[in-house]
Parts: C-alpha cells; sequence; structure tokens
C-alpha cells in the first residue's frame, strides 16, 4: 500500500512572529523556517505504518518555494522513501493546494493520503478535506488514532464530545491531531541517507491546476496588546464595574 | 525555551569564517555539504533541546556510587543516552569503516558545542568515547580495532582515558601503574588510577578503558609508559560478553560542578590483575595520547565556550524580564527591564562578543585541523598543521578562562537571584570551572603556546597570523571601520612586542617568558579573537546588501565586532606591559616569604 502525505514548511513554532510594516502580512524573511508540526505526526504515522508492514511506499509531497526542498528532505531523513516538490513562488491558499494534491494523488495512486489537520501559520484546518472532496475518498480528520486493514481504515477522531471511531472504505484521507503519535528524533545516518532519496520537480503548470488565490487578504495585524488592570476595594465596586464599564452583568 | 541552539551564529562561523565549503572540497569529505551539514545541525539542535538541555539540572544531582561499586548514573541520563546512541550521533565523528559517518572535524565539534551548552556533564561521555576511538583505530592492532571499534562508534559501549594517578597529574612521568605480560600476549594490569571521567556507570553495556601503565622492564619517565586497553567485561571470540574483568571504581569525587559526569577513583587489579591489551608498540603510550590531545583540547575549548553561551542565553532572558530601577537618566519612575540599564549592557554585551570570537576562533582551528589531514599539497597540509599546533593552547586556554569571566558576569547579571542555586546559573559558573583546569591547566597550555609553539620555531606561525591580522586591518580601514581598525592595529602591534620578547628570552631566561605565558596567551586569545570579528564585520557589511540579507543578523554583527575593537581589543597593551616588564616582580619575592 502507497501512502502519500504532504507537508508544509510553515514558520517555527518557537518564532515569535512579526507583522510587516505595511500591514500586509506576516515577516516570513529571515526567520527560521520548519516542517508543520502536524505534518511531522502526518510523516510519523506512515513511517510506523511502514514499520509495521501495512504501507510498502511513502511518497512526501511539499508545495512552494525551492526552499520546501529542505522541508521534504526532513521527511526523507524521517524514513520517506521519495518526495516530490511542486514548485511554485505563487501565494497557496487550502483549495489550491487540495487541486494541486488531488493532481498529485491522481499520478501516484496511493491508498492513504495522510495530511497535518492544519498548518500552524494560517490555521487553516481545510486542505484534507477540500482533497477528500476532490477526490471524492472518504474522509477521517483529527485522527488520534489509525487501523489500517487491507481494505479499509478505522479512524479515531477527536471530536468535541470525545473520541469517535469511524471506518473508512480505502483510498481515503486521513488528517493528523496532536495526540495520534509524537515524532521521533531523526537519526544521522539517515540525514546521510536523505541525500541520496530521489527528490522530483515538478510545477502547477505541468499539474495542469490554476494556483490562482481565491481570497485576498484585506489587512494584517498583531493582537491587541493587553491594557493593565484595575484594583477594586470591594466585591460592591467589582459588580458596579462588570455592569456599567465592562457591560458583562 | 531553556536553551535555543544559536542556529544563524553557528551556520555563520561555519561558512562564513571557516570556511566550510572549502573543508568540504577536501579528498575524503565530498558527500559533505553546506545543505547537508544544515541538515544535521537542525536536527542536533533538536536533540540538544529536546533532550538533553531538560536533564541537565537534574544532572547536577549527580550519579550515584553503591558499595557494590556500581555507579548509577544521573536521573534521566542513562535513557538521554540510549536516545542519543540510537540517533546515531556518536558516529558523527567515529571513523567510517567501523561505522561511523567519517564528517569533517568541524561539523562535529559545531555539534558537539550544542552537546555542551545543552549538558556539559552529558557531553563528556560521548567526548571521552570519541577520544578513546581515535587512539584506538591510530594505533592499536586491526584485531583490537575489529574487537572495539564497531560497538564503541554506536555507543554501545563508552570510552575512558586512565592517565591521571595520585602522583602523577600533570606530570605523567610519574605513573605507577604496573603492566605484567600473561605470556599469552595479554597483560595483568594492576594500580590506582583517579579522576575518570565517565569511568563507571549504567548506561552501556561495557566500557573500554585506556590505561597507561608500565611494563617491568621500562625504562623511567615519560619514555617507559605504554596504553593498554582493558574491557570492564571481558569480550568473547564471538563478540558477547564474558566475566567482569578485575577493574572496579572504588569511590567518586565529590566535585564543584559537572555533577552528572560521574568522576571516579579506579582501581585495577585488586584482585591479581585486570587484563589488557597493549596498544601499539611498547613505552610509546604517552606520545599515542598526545596524538589526540589537539581534538581533545580543541573540544575543551569549545566546551568552555557552550557554557558561556548557555549562561549568556539565560543573562539575556532575565534581563529582558526583570523590571528594577528607572531607566538612567528618565524622569519617569516607572521601573524598566535591566535590560535597559547601561550596565547590564555591557555585561551582556561582553558575554556576547567573546563568545562570538572565540566560536570563531575554534571552527578556525577546526578548520586547520581538516586541512591539515586532508589537504591534498603536502605544504598546506603542513602549514595548517602549524596553524593547528599554534591555536590549540589558546583556543583551550582562553576560551575556558573567559568562561569563568563570562559564567560569572551571568551571575552578576541576576544579582542576588544568581546566586541561588534554584535560578540555574550558579551551575553554569561551577561546571564551566573545571574547563580551564583538566585536558591541561591553563599554565600548562601557555608553556606549551611558548615553548613548542613560538620559540621553537622562532615565531614563524604567531608572525604568519599577525600578518593575516594586519590584512585585515587594512580591509577595516578602507571599510571605515575606524575604531575596529586602529584597535586591531594596536592589538598586533602588542602581540609582536610579545611574541619578539618570548623569542628572545625563552632560551636564555625561560623563567621571564614562563611569568608572562599566560598573559601572553591571553593577549593572543584577544588579538586573534578581534581578528575573527573584524573578519565578521567585513563580511556582515558585504552580505547587507544581498537580496534576502537578515538585516538584524548582520547589522548585529557589525556592533558586536565594534564593542569587541573598543572594550576588549585595549586589554593587549595592559598585558603586554605585563609580559614585557613585569616577569621580575613575579619571581622577586622569596618562595619562603609567601
Amino acid at each position: 500500500m502507497k501512502a502519500l502525505v504532504a507537508v508544509k514548511r510553515v514558520v517555527d513554532y518557537n518564532v515569535k512572529v512579526r507583522v510587516k510594516a505595511d500591514g500586509t502580512d506576516v515577516d516570513v524573511a529571515n526567520v527560521k523556517m520548519s516542517m508543520n508540526p502536524f505534518d511531522e505526526i502526518a510523516v510519523e504515522e506512515a513511517v510506523r505504518l511502514k514499520e509495521a508492514g501495512k504501507v510498502s511506499e511513502i511518497v512526501v509531497v511539499s508545495m512552494g518555494v525551492k526552499q520546501c526542498e529542505e522541508t521534504l528532505r526532513t521527511a526523507l531523513a524521517m524514513g520517506a522513501d521519495r518526495a516530490i516538490l511542486v514548485e511554485t513562488d505563487a501565494e497557496l491558499q487550502p483549495l489550491a493546494v487540495a487541486k494541486l494534491l488531488k493532481a498529485v494523488a491522481d499520478k501516484e495512486q496511493p491508498q492513504l493520503l495522510i495530511v497535518g489537520k492544519q498548518a500552524i501559520d494560517d490555521d487553516a484546518n481545510q486542505t484534507g478535506q477540500m482533497a477528500a472532496a476532490l477526490l471524492g475518498w472518504g474522509q477521517g480528520t483529527f485522527a488520534s488514532k489509525v487501523d489500517v486493514a487491507a481494505e479499509t481504515i478505522d479512524v479515531t477522531r477527536e471530536v468535541d464530545g470525545g473520541l469517535e471511531t469511524i471506518k473508512l472504505r480505502l483510498p481515503a484521507v486521513v488528517t493528523t491531531d496532536l495526540r495520534l503519535n509524537e515524532p521521533r528524533y531523526v537519526k544521522l545516518p539517515n540525514i546521510m541517507a536523505a541525500k541520496k532519496k530521489p527528490l522530483d520537480k515538478t510545477t502547477p503548470a505541468d499539474l495542469g491546476v490554476d494556483v490562482a488565490p481565491r481570497l485576498k487578504t484585506l489587512k494584517v495585524a498583531e493582537p491587541a496588546k493587553r491594557s493593565a488592570g484595575i484594583k477594586v476595594a470591594n466585591a460592591a465596586e467589582l459588580v458596579a464595574k462588570l455592569k456599567n464599564d465592562a457591560k458583562v452583568l | 525555551m531553556i536553551y535555543q541552539a544559536p542556529a544563524k551564529e553557528i551556520r555563520f562561523a561555519l561558512n562564513e569564517l571557516a570556511e566550510l565549503p572549502a573543508v568540504c572540497s577536501l579528498p575524503g569529505y565530498e558527500d559533505c555539504s553546506v545543505e547537508l551539514v544544515d541538515a544535521i545541525l537542525e536536527e542536533g539542535a533538536k536533540f540538544a533541546e529536546g533532550v538533553l538541555a531538560p536533564i541537565n539540572k537534574q544532572g547536577d544531582k549527580g550519579a550515584k556510587w553503591s558499595p557494590d561499586f556500581t555507579v548509577t548514573a544521573a536521573e534521566g541520563f542513562k535513557e538521554a543516552w540510549q536516545q542519543y546512541v540510537e540517533a546515531g550521533w556518536v558516529g558523527l565523528r567515529a571513523p567510517a569503516e567501523f561505522g561511523g559517518q567519517g564528517l569533517p572535524a568541524l561539523v562535529a565539534l559545531a555539534a558537539e558545542e550544542m552537546w555542551c551548552s545543552a549538558n556539559l556533564a552529558f557531553s563528556l561521555a560521548p567526548m571521552l568515547t570519541l577520544g578513546a576511538i581515535e587512539a584506538i583505530n591510530h594505533h592499536a592492532s586491526d584485531e583490537l580495532k575489529a574487537i572495539y571499534l564497531p560497538r564503541m562508534s554506536t555507543g554501545e559501549w563508552t570510552g575512558t582515558m586512565n592517565l591521571t594517578e595520585p602522583q602523577a597529574g600533570s606530570d605523567l612521568a610519574q605513573v605507577r601503574s604496573k603492566a605484567i605480560p600473561v605470556g599469552d600476549g595479554s597483560y595483568q594490569i594492576s594500580g590506582q588510577k583517579i579522576f575518570i571521567t565517565w569511568g563507571e556507570h549504567d548506561m552501556a553495556d561495557n566500557i573500554v578503558h585506556l590505561v597507561l601503565a608500565r611494563l617491568p622492564d621500562a625504562p623511567a619517565g615519560v619514555k617507559g609508559i605504554s596504553l593498554f586497553i582493558v574491557p570492564k567485561f571481558m569480550v568473547n571470540a564471538d563478540g558477547s560478553l564474558g566475566a567482569r574483568n578485575d577493574v572496579r571504581c572504588v569511590s567518586l569525587e565529590h566535585k564543584l560542578g559537572i555533577h552528572g559526569s560521574p568522576t571516579a577513583v579506579m582501581s585495577f587489579g585488586d584482585e591479581g590483575g585486570a587484563i589488557g591489551y597493549l596498544v601499539g608498540e611498547a613505552n610509546k603510550g604517552l606520545g599515542y595520547m598526545f596524538t589526540m590531545m589537539n581534538h581533545a583540547r580543541l573540544g575543551v575549548g569549545i566546551e568552555g565556550m557552550a557554557v558561556s553561551e548557555r549562561a549568556y542565553q539565560k543573562a539575556v532572558e532575565y534581563a529582558r524580564d526583570r523590571v528594577q530601577s528607572r531607566a538612567v537618566g528618565s524622569p519617569d519612575p516607572a521601573g524598566v527591564a535591566i535590560i535597559q540599564h547601561p550596565d547590564v549592557r555591557r555585561m551582556l554585551m561582553t558575554m556576547r562578543a567573546q563568545i562570538e570570537a572565540q566560536r570563531a576562533l575554534a571552527f578556525y582551528a577546526a578548520a586547520a585541523l581538516d586541512r591539515a589531514a586532508r589537504h591534498p599539497v603536502a605544504s598546506e597540509a603542513a602549514r595548517n598543521q602549524a596553524l593547528v599546533n599554534f591555536l590549540i593552547p589558546i583556543v583551550k586556554g582562553w576560551n575556558t578562562e573567559q568562561a569563568n569571566e563570562i559564567t560569572s558576569l551571568g551571575m552578576q547579571i541576576h544579582g542576588g537571584m544568581g546566586y541561588i542555586e534554584e535560578t540555574g546559573v550558579a551551575q553554569y559558573c561551577r561546571d564551566a570551572r573545571i574547563t580551564a583546569i583538566y585536558e591541561g591547566t591553563t599554565g600548562i597550555q601557555a608553556l606549551d603556546l611558548i615553548g613548542r609553539k613560538t620559540a621553537s620555531e622562532n615565531g614563524a606561525t604567531a608572525r604568519w597570523l599577525l600578518e593575516e591580522v594586519r590584512s585585515t586591518v587594512a580591509k577595516l580601514a578602507a571599510a571605515g571601520f575606524d575604531s575596529m581598525a586602529a584597535n586591531l592595529e594596536a592589538a598586533a602591534k602588542d602581540a609582536e612586542r610579545c611574541v619578539d620578547f618570548i623569542v628572545g628570552t625563552f632560551a636564555s631566561q625561560p623563567a621571564l617568558a614562563a611569568a608572562g605565558s599566560v598573559p601572553f596567551l591571553k593577549l593572543m586569545g584577544i588579538t586573534l579573537g578581534g581578528w575573527m570579528m573584524g573578519r565578521a564585520a567585513l563580511i556582515a557589511k558585504a552580505q547587507q546588501g544581498d537580496e534576502g540579507a537578515d538585516a538584524d543578523f548582520l547589522a548585529a554583527k557589525q556592533i558586536t565586532a565594534r564593542f569587541y575593537a573598543e572594550h576588549l581589543l585595549p586589554q593587549t597593551g595592559g598585558l603586554a606591559a605585563a609580559i614585557v616588564s613585569g616577569a621580575d616582580s613575579v619571581l622577586a619575592l622569596d618562595a619562603a616569604l609567601f
């Protein structure tokens, strides 16, 4: 069984991002970039499935600028077999990524498409669902446990009320939640070996996909700073403030 | 975050100042590339930050010795070692033919900086293991290599260096441990060794001790010392572990710092004799140890700088966070973060500037080590070897002496809170303290520097380096870095005056030269560090206009270099005066009057 895993290059989770002076976007120049942590979990799960003999080949795919190659090399070092970069400098929105994923899936014919449930930069949480719709496959989102059989997969999902387990027919899309697994530390020999694993490049045009953005960002701003609190003398004053100033009572 | 690998700084020092791309083009390193090294350091950073740094503080509680002569590593260390082994990090520097990656020393040392910053006590286990691997690989028979190296290169077995005895510290000629031939090619080893780092622990299946001892017919002094492999557990022909050898850890030392690293008193042959195997030829043991000395001393120089880096990060974090007193000269009585106070800035800059200079100089020396080993042109290899030989005592001595000052400044920035153990900065001071002592004290480094490395070659390498410094001075002047050019020029002059003094007095009045040897070592460290910072400023200025340039980083580099030039380089004048004119007063007071 072949697994296709999508990984996104995002600003590292340790970086405190800044908004560009003109308010058009977040400033990503010269900040540390890493693999989206949810996608790391997706790669890790695919590697575990391969180690368990459930998956025979892992293909990782990323879309975006040339430097996404580094992110793909990390996935190869974690244990993916080969990589595909859909190279473009264009801004990619979830629908475009989902269309690209469909195009790659049509070519690769995986039984399983695993993606992070969302990326930590735009927090869209849409790509996996859109890809499932475009492919006409079932989707198991927010997975905290997966159990792969020959023709089906059981996905335990983290939902508001607790855990829900669903059975999907393969091929299917799984989006990963935080508790699915804890990604491993990459082994040094695998970093060396990753350099020699195949990494193919293609473009949206080659795949026949129009990636033009459908949404327009009007403005990006920092969250408002918290203003200083005030001390109140007694409970009566507190209630009065809540009623008259805060207007929450 | 408790420790964050300074990725941009490491990358800049590696790629720009130590010229990693040129090192990667040396024969045998073709597989190495800047991209690969980036990937290695990124994963190494994750490991240092995620596994090693979090157990540093609990490691300070120390390893535990039991009366059955076993030692339990500090909490979490065994698991971390297992992860370290599984991730293959021991192999970074281990030879390729025994399962290692055989990467340049430069790359390995850059990774070692992160291990040392994250957890100095832990980092000593792989450091010692790699030293033992190097000694065995260079000098032992193929048979011994085949038995020991594969499993040491993975880290399944660790290694130790058993040199010191109670009466034989800096002077190893006094070694008394005995080796008696058994007749089957092996030897019975007996004697006591002290200060054995990671001499006993429960992290690995076996421990391979390298032991200096004397054969019955050995001549007295340094020419009668042989090197032996003494395994904790005997190794059977099929590679499985056999009986426990007659070597035991009779106690652990109570130290000031690096508590997570068990420092063992080892007793060999209490029950008749520990079985050992001769490495290389008889009576050449001390020479074999010296072949690893450069790498080991460079490694300790990295340790000093690495602990300083950790102390710096903690100090910056505290200085940003701690609000105390109004800003100097401000009418607003509201307190400000102490990073706003000029003297706190001065301390942070003093820490930062020296750390950057030391990293650059250590990496520069590591690149020379790689060139000396692999350069295809013999004269270039020889020139680089001379360069390594000259730089090693400086990197070792200067980085570690300053580590005491830098970690102490880190505590000063914390004020009273820093003196309280819970804050964690005291551990950095305590851990750093040993680095100026072991692997040859600063005094030993300085004697090596003035004698073998300076006087014996008439100051040739020193003068070659000072010429390089001068060519950087010219470039700094042309680029408009006026204070850097002027102060670096003045430092080079001071250095030259002292080189002349050392060369002129070493043969005729060695005590005078020796009296100023440590100041000379510091002077050379400050000057060459200033040279590195000057080079860094020039590169940063040149890169400023590049597309996608990291403007903040490049600007900070130039400001830090200017601070270094204006605050640290002027010290050379005082040191030079002491070296050239102050030797007599060092020696004038009669020993009885102390």
